[in-house]
């Protein structure tokens, strides 16, 4: 993992009969990303567009069977080995019939169902409308107008027509007909009680039964009309008490026959289905290998004089043996004669970036690619972000309490891997947690030690090795003053707490003070680190792509800058905590003496001197003020040779260059081109200066955000546990262990939404970001592309995203 | 100076071991040497943080401010009771 892999450009020579097998060798093994040889080639001419369009229909038809699956299938069973072309036209064929089987089946349980429900509505029209005709029976006169002629009533009498309606339609129905009657009819409706199912889409509605009797055959044909428009379905009605009785009984005995016939047909069409699904996961499966390996077919070359496929493909070095194996596989698979072979070819190009990840390093490697894609070749900063990604989000984060909770998070996660990675899920949140466990798991640990440091659980420290501060004070003085500070020349026992931050800061009122000096000085110690090592990994590449000179031009004056400066400042700091105590014999060397190594560095490089009263000592060692002068004007002088170094070596190789040639030939050499590029060249390094220079500067104080992070996240911690926590602790009374219940609760679930889930994403965010700019941007490229290779696990994995996006290459309806 | 010489030899000897003799023992295989920089960045990483702490500490200028209260209750359960 510390570079990406060597690559190589191969050239394959393949027989068509032997392409197939070959491609799913590769395919299952995911070690070559093959390039387009046609590439002005028109997707619809392609040499495979019938295979692939075949394999998409069968991927429709799989589709559409799914679909009516009632749940979701079992996952497929891996596949042994490759089909051959008869064996796939077989599963074509058997796909096909099972499609129209299941077409079939759905379409005449439809029919059924829309008789079933136009029988079901007639015989609640009967049972409705009998109660309107018991109501007429009574005025005579309309009953004697009543004619039964199949609904149409003779001239002078009443007819009517009967039906249903959807309900929410009936009041416009209603108008509609009062319209066009001229208010000459009489509408009667009764609403159906259960709503009743559509048989095409399933939903249920609501309907209504209505009966309109009218007069003349001009209102009957329009209230005809009417219903249509309003597709409100008439049935024929009988009029009379007695026909409608018989009826009535021909439509159950209809209505009970239906019933059993549509069971039966549900009960078939779901003993096909579950048959069809065992296999329908493996089959959706080969189809869609097939369907890839076609895509990747078509990107091959025919060659018509020899009568073979050539295909282009990077592969690492690493894996050529793959590859060899899986041509020869293919030959012997379609017992062609011809050998494929494969031969290198050796290119000018710039071959794709490929590291090879496990489980563990893949997190990782993708944050770093995240930023930009390595350059070939080029070092690698994701080997070293594997510690110093959770060391330096440790320095933000640092408590014990809360690094528990995470690293109990990630181990479920990473102990239930195996399962949870089976559920594939659009959860997003949920994918990106899962797919990051191991680095989370890795903050986690590494929090919990810095929080050991700190020594801060949940804003409360651990005494395990007896504090080193100590009470003087005798018991009067106690009573009398409130508070005391605790001096270290008399209450300090003179050796540190082993392990962290001593325990008796946590009570302290002026803890901030201490820490923040602490924590500030750690900040630029580690910031000067992280950068000086950023800076070293540039000379790995520059002795990789042999240019030593580089180190020389740029390296060495990078370095020195650096280091003059800054390391000096940290060296400062190291010397402030071990020469100046309290008990100090030297006055000058006294806490009162104690310099601000800030002021020191700022006077440095100001070239200001400073006074200083007696008896402290400007200075803190002899010789201070000439070592300080020496490195400024070493450091000063680095730049001109980071400004020129490069462009001027160029100059000179090129002017060499000239020479040479000139010697050899009276070519021209182009010296207008020559001297633009010299400019450019000078810009271009000028700007690497100043931004070298300057990010010097600012990125060691951008570390600082590791002091103020840390202090933030324990500020919170102690609010949260003063003002909240603390209300529910106290008496011991019962009343109070309800009260501590439910503060309990509320304590738990802002420690867990605030303090581990915002600052743990603020950090994480921060921890990146002095990853990438700060770190890499002293010597990282970046300007690579990735290696995609043709691989199964990739394609079956992003099917179910990609097929809405790309472009269907058939012709045919997106799928 | 405020040193005592066993924490510093423990953590250093442990982050030592931790740093450069583990790294001679890893397992070899295809990711042996991201065992390797995994162990010595760790130990370098967690010494050093460790080393800044104990240095800062070492000879303080400052005393934490208590209240009478806070020291009454650390004499006591501290295993410094007051005289007096």
């Amino acid at each position: 993992m510390f570079r990406s892999e060597e690559m190589v450009l191969c050239q394959l020579f393949v027989q068509p009969e032997a392409a197939y097998v070959s491609m799913y060798e590769l395919g299952e093994a995911g070690i070559a990303q093959f390039r387009d040889l046609n590439p002005h080639v028109n997707d619809f001419q392609r040499r495979y567009v019938t295979e692939v369009r075949r394999c998409s229909e069968m991927e429709r038809k799989l589709r559409y069977v799914t679909g009516e699956l009632p749940e979701p299938p079992p996952p497929p069973k891996p596949s042994p080995r490759v089909l051959t072309p008869r064996e796939i036209n077989i599963l074509e064929e058997r796909i096909d019939y099972i499609e129209s089987e299941i077409q079939e089946i759905t379409k005449n349980a439809q029919n059924l169902k829309t008789d079933y429900l136009a029988l079901i509505e007639l015989k609640i029209l009967i049972e409705k409308t009998q109660t309107f005709f018991q109501d007429h029976s009574a005025h005579r006169k309309i009953s004697a107008s009543v004619q039964i002629y199949n609904n149409e009533g003779a001239i002078g009498h009443l007819g009517f027509i009967a039906g249903v309606v959807a309900t929410p339609r009936v009041p416009s129905f209603e108008r509609m007909l009062w319209r066009i009657s001229h208010g000459n009819i009489f509408f009667k409706q009764a609403q159906i009680e259960e709503p009743l199912k559509d048989p095409v889409t399933g939903h249920e509605l609501q309907k209504t039964v209505f009966v309109v009797f009218f007069h003349g055959e001009q209102i009957k044909l329009r209230v005809k009309k009417v219903c249509h428009g309003f597709q409100a379905t008439p049935y024929p009605c009988p009029a009379t008490y007695k026909e409608q009785q018989e009826m009535l009984a021909g439509i159950e005995t209809r209505i009970k026959d239906l019933e059993m016939v549509l069971e039966q047909t549900e009960n078939h069409r779901r003993l096909v289905l579950t048959n069809i699904a065992r296999d329908i996961s493996t089959w959706m499966v080969v189809v869609r290998k097939e369907k890839a390996i076609y895509h990747t077919l078509n990107m091959f070359s025919m060659d018509i004089v020899k009568k073979c496929l050539i295909a282009e493909c990077w592969v690492p070095r690493q894996d050529l043996h793959i590859l060899q194996t899986a041509l020869d596989n293919g030959v012997k698979a379609s017992g062609s004669p011809i050998p494929s072979f494969l031969h290198y070819v050796p290119t000018r190009e710039t071959p794709p970036t490929f590291n090879r990840t496990n489980k563990f390093t893949q997190g990782f490697q993708t944050l770093i690619d995240s930023y930009g894609i390595a350059s070939y070749r080029e070092v690698n900063p994701a080997l070293y972000t594997i510690i110093t990604f959770p060391f330096l989000f440790a320095v933000m984060f640092g408590d014990m309490g809360h690094g528990i909770i995470m690293t109990a998070f990630a181990a479920i996660l990473v102990i239930f891997e195996k399962k949870f990675s089976k559920n594939k899920t659009d959860n997003e949140i949920w994918n990106i947690f899962f797919g990051g466990r191991y680095i989370i798991l890795l903050m986690g640990i590494f929090s919990i030690y810095t929080g050991l440091i700190y020594n801060d659980m949940f804003s409360k420290s651990l005494n395990i090795f007896g504090s080193s501060w100590r009470n003087v004070y005798d018991l009067h003085t106690l009573n009398s003053t409130s508070n005391f500070d605790l001096d270290p020349k008399v209450a300090y026992t003179g050796t540190p707490y082993p392990m962290g931050l001593d325990p008796a800061w946590q009570f302290a009122g002026n803890n901030i003070i201490f820490l923040n000096s602490f924590k500030m000085k750690l900040s630029i110690i580690f910031g000067v680190l992280h950068m000086a090592f950023g800076v070293t990994l540039s000379v790995v590449n520059f002795n990789f792509f042999r240019r030593p000179e580089m180190i020389l031009l740029q390296y060495i004056p990078q370095v020195l800058f650096l280091l003059l400066l800054f390391w000096y400042l940290c060296i400062l700091m190291f010397m402030k905590w071990v020469m100046y105590s309290a008990n100090a014999t030297d006055s000058a060397l006294g806490t009162s003496c104690a310099p601000s190594v800030l002021i020191i560095f700022i006077n440095m490089m100001l070239l200001k001197g400073s006074n200083i009263k007696e008896p402290c000592k400007a200075y803190m060692y002899d010789g201070q003020e000439t070592i300080q002068n020496f490195f400024l004007a070493i450091a000063f002088l680095c730049i001109p040779v980071m400004l020129f170094g490069k462009p001027v070596y160029q100059l000179m190789v090129a002017r060499k260059n000239k020479r040479y040639q000139q010697g050899v030939e009276s070519g021209e050499a182009a010296e207008e081109g020559h001297g633009d590029g010299f400019g450019e060249l000078m810009i271009v390094q000028g700007i690497h200066t100043i931004e070298y220079v300057l990010g010097c500067v600012s990125h060691t104080a951008s570390y600082l955000r590791l002091w103020a992070l840390s202090l933030a996240h324990a500020q919170l911690s102690a609010v949260l546990w003063q003002r909240l926590l603390k209300m529910g602790l106290g008496a011991g009374s019962y009343t109070n262990a309800i009260v501590l219940y439910v503060i309990f609760a509320v304590w738990a679930f802002f420690t867990l939404a605030i303090l581990v889930l915002m600052e743990g994403l603020s950090a994480f965010l921060h921890t990146l970001r002095l990853h990438w700019v700060e770190f890499m941007s002293k010597f990282y490229d970046g300007q690579g592309y990735a290696f995609f290779p043709f691989s199964f696990s990739a394609i079956l994995e992003n099917d179910d995203e990609d097929v809405k996006d790309k472009p269907n290459p058939n012709g045919g309806p997106p799928e | 100076m405020g040193v005592s010489i066993l924490p510093i030899a423990i953590f250093t000897v442990f982050w030592g071991v931790v740093g450069i003799v583990c790294p001679f023992f890893a397992p070899k295989g295809p990711n042996r040497g991201i065992i390797q920089v995994v162990l010595m960045l760790t130990a370098s990483t967690c010494w050093l943080f460790w080393l800044c702490a104990y240095m800062a500490q070492m000879n303080p200028l400052i005393g934490p401010r208590l209240s009478n209260e806070t020291l009454i209750w650390i004499s006591r359960t501290w295993g410094n009771p007051i005289s007096d």
